[in-house]
């Protein structure tokens, strides 16, 4: 299951990260743990990808697992790290197997906009229930871990970072398997996978639900790192345009590429940020135009490209 | 001469577009190992009956029973499974990728129904199943081709042979010599039929080029207007007034 390069790369790599960042300042440490709790996301957009499939509305999903760490905190006093992750993941995944019944039925446009059609219902549920936070959202008590409470947020950091190996290595095994190689042919001829003995209904409802586990986990630790959460940064249209966006910068070719973008799109925001406080969608925009037409296999196909070159 | 019980069996199958009936009265039995040529001039109905059979078309009424199971109201995906396969008038493969991804799809298809497709894909048995395939489909020089810029001769056999890697008792072709030169046709259907003779599939196709239903088959159905207007050897088919008529179109 490890053999594979891919994974070799992420087990070391993210072994090496959780060392480096013992070293790292704080605010590099923060925008990692910003930057990998979304690629989750980035990770189940890309299993729906490969299949021909956009979803505009994983906001959705993101905000769902988000939502759900500040309630069991609220309500229930749940500070543990992974009962949190564990139940946003799960909200967020029993959600999407349930809304997967609709959606395998939807291809192209229908699909991404139904996606988006759903989100809003949920943005517009909680910014107009004041229980539910309203416009303001919550604040999220720090995490515990095995009921320590860290003093920094570099066991919070390790955490995230393993979160997200594991992630990688199961989607990795997970599109090598036959149902994970249902890309292309569910994209070139459905009639034809249903002719060889299955179902395409069926392909498209589990790599949803995966999608909407992933989406959910990334939410929750996204809210845990923030220590808040709020319908704007959450479960806006804008949030999911903007995991679409990392989507494509990334580029569908590996499971280590949501994360390379991730990284470089929170960098990108952060320094256009400072750079022009009043044009930085253009600076942001205007890399994705680049990207579209000088690498539309994403940040990947360079970093594959340099890979071919040197062996 | 005692038979064996018919492989499938089909019962006053009858199917309405609106108006325009597609097939009517159809009752056959097909008996295990039979190579049956459909003929019929265009619109007969020929590409509705493989269609009725392996479970794209609903028929309006009627049966059809293949090994003792009702297959009327099952998809095309369970009619896979009971045992029956097809390839297409236009081949369907999956054109943006190699002919041997193709077949390497359909074999993992077949071989990990259920939780098993949650299994690794990669094998060195499936890549020998996949390499035997494109050997016994002559297939081996276009290995690594992206089908798109193959021609139709090459993708109608990758069709036939994504088909038959499920090992189904009933192969049905849906003219699978459309779109292949004159001079090629004989040399196609030689690797076919030969690759099927090994497996004793039962085969029906549908084909409009007499040469090749006299030379292959061992029994013709020719429709018209959806109905079946004969039912026999080839050599009888042919010589019939109503085939001359009705399919092959010559007035006596
Ligand atoms: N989906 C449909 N809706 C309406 N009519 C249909 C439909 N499919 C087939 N038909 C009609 O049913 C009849 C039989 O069509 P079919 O495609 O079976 O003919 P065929 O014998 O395969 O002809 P060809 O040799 O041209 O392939 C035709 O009159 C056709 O117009
Ligand atoms: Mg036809």
């Amino acid at each position: 299951m490890l053999r594979d390069t891919t994974s070799k790369v992420v087990l070391f790599g993210g072994i090496a990260i959780i060392l480096l960042g013992a070293m790292m300042p704080n605010w590099i440490v923060n925008q990692l743990m910003f930057g990998f709790s979304r690629a989750l996301a980035i990770l189940g957009l890309l299993v729906l990808w490969r299949t021909g499939l956009v979803s505009f509305g994983h906001a959705f999903y993101f905000g769902l697992g988000a939502y759900t760490v500040a309630i069991v905190d609220i309500q229930l006093g749940v500070t543990d790290v992974f009962i949190r992750l564990l139940g946003g993941a799960m909200i967020a995944g029993f959600a999407g197997f349930v809304i997967g019944f609709i959606m395998r039925n939807y291809r192209d446009i229908f699909f991404a906009m139904l996606n988006t059609a759903i989100s809003m219902v949920l943005y517009g549920i909680i910014v107009k229930t004041e229980s539910l936070g309203s416009t303001d959202g919550f604040a999220i008590s720090l995490p515990t871990i095995f009921g320590i409470a860290p003093e920094t947020k570099y066991p919070l950091f390790v955490i995230i970072t393993m979160i997200a190996m594991i992630s990688a290595l199961a989607v990795n095994f997970y599109l090598k398997t036959t149902v994970g190689r249902l890309t292309t042919p569910i994209r070139d001829n459905e009639i034809r996978v249903e002719y060889l003995g299955f179902s395409v209904a069926h392909a498209i409802h589990l790599k949803y639900t995966i999608s909407a586990v992933l989406a959910g986990g990334a939410g929750a630790l996204m809210a845990m790192s923030l220590g808040q959460v709020d319908p704007d940064s959450m479960i806006n249209w804008t949030v999911s345009g903007e995991l679409v966006f990392i989507t494509i910068l990334s580029g569908p070719g590996n499971v280590i590429a949501p994360f390379i973008g991730s990284l470089v799109f929170e960098v990108l925001r952060t320094y256009a940020f400072e750079l022009a406080p009043q044009a930085w969608q253009l600076i942001v925009g205007a890399t994705f135009l680049t990207i579209i037409f000088f690498l539309p296999g994403g940040i990947w196909s360079l970093i594959a490209k340099l890979g071919r070159k040197n062996s | 001469m005692t038979r064996a019980a018919p492989i499938i069996e089909i019962r006053d199958l009858l199917k309405t577009f609106g108006a325009v009936v597609a097939a009517k009265d159809i009752n056959i039995d097909i008996s295990r190992g039979e190579i049956v040529g459909i003929i019929g001039a265009n619109g007969a109905g020929k590409t509705c009956f493989v269609n009725m059979v392996t479970g794209y078309l609903s028929p309006t009424s009627g049966s059809i029973t293949f090994e003792g199971v009702e297959l009327v109201g099952k998809g095309p995906r369970e009619v896979t499974h009971a045992g029956i396969s097809r390839s297409f008038q236009v081949s369907q493969v999956f054109h943006s990728m190699t002919v041997a991804e193709n077949l390497r799809i359909a074999l993992a298809i077949a071989e990990n129904r259920g939780v098993n497709a949650l299994r690794i894909m990669e094998s060195d048995a499936l890549e020998a199943k996949c390499n035997d395939v494109l050997k016994r489909y002559k297939l081996e020089d276009y290995r690594d081709m992206t089908v798109s810029v193959l021609s139709q001769g090459i993708r109608k056999l990758l069709d036939i042979a994504m088909a038959v890697v499920s090992e189904p008792r009933i192969l049905l072709l849906d003219e699978p010599t459309s779109g292949i030169s004159v001079e090629e046709k004989f040399d196609f259907m030689d690797v076919v039929m030969g690759a099927l003779k090994e497996d004793n599939v039962t085969v029906l196709f549908v084909e409009h080029d007499m040469e090749i239903v006299e030379r292959y088959v061992s029994r013709v159905l020719a429709f018209y207007q959806g109905e079946i207007i004969a039912d026999m050897s080839p050599d009888k088919a042919l010589a019939d007034d109503k085939v001359q008529e009705f399919v092959i179109g010559k007035r006596h």
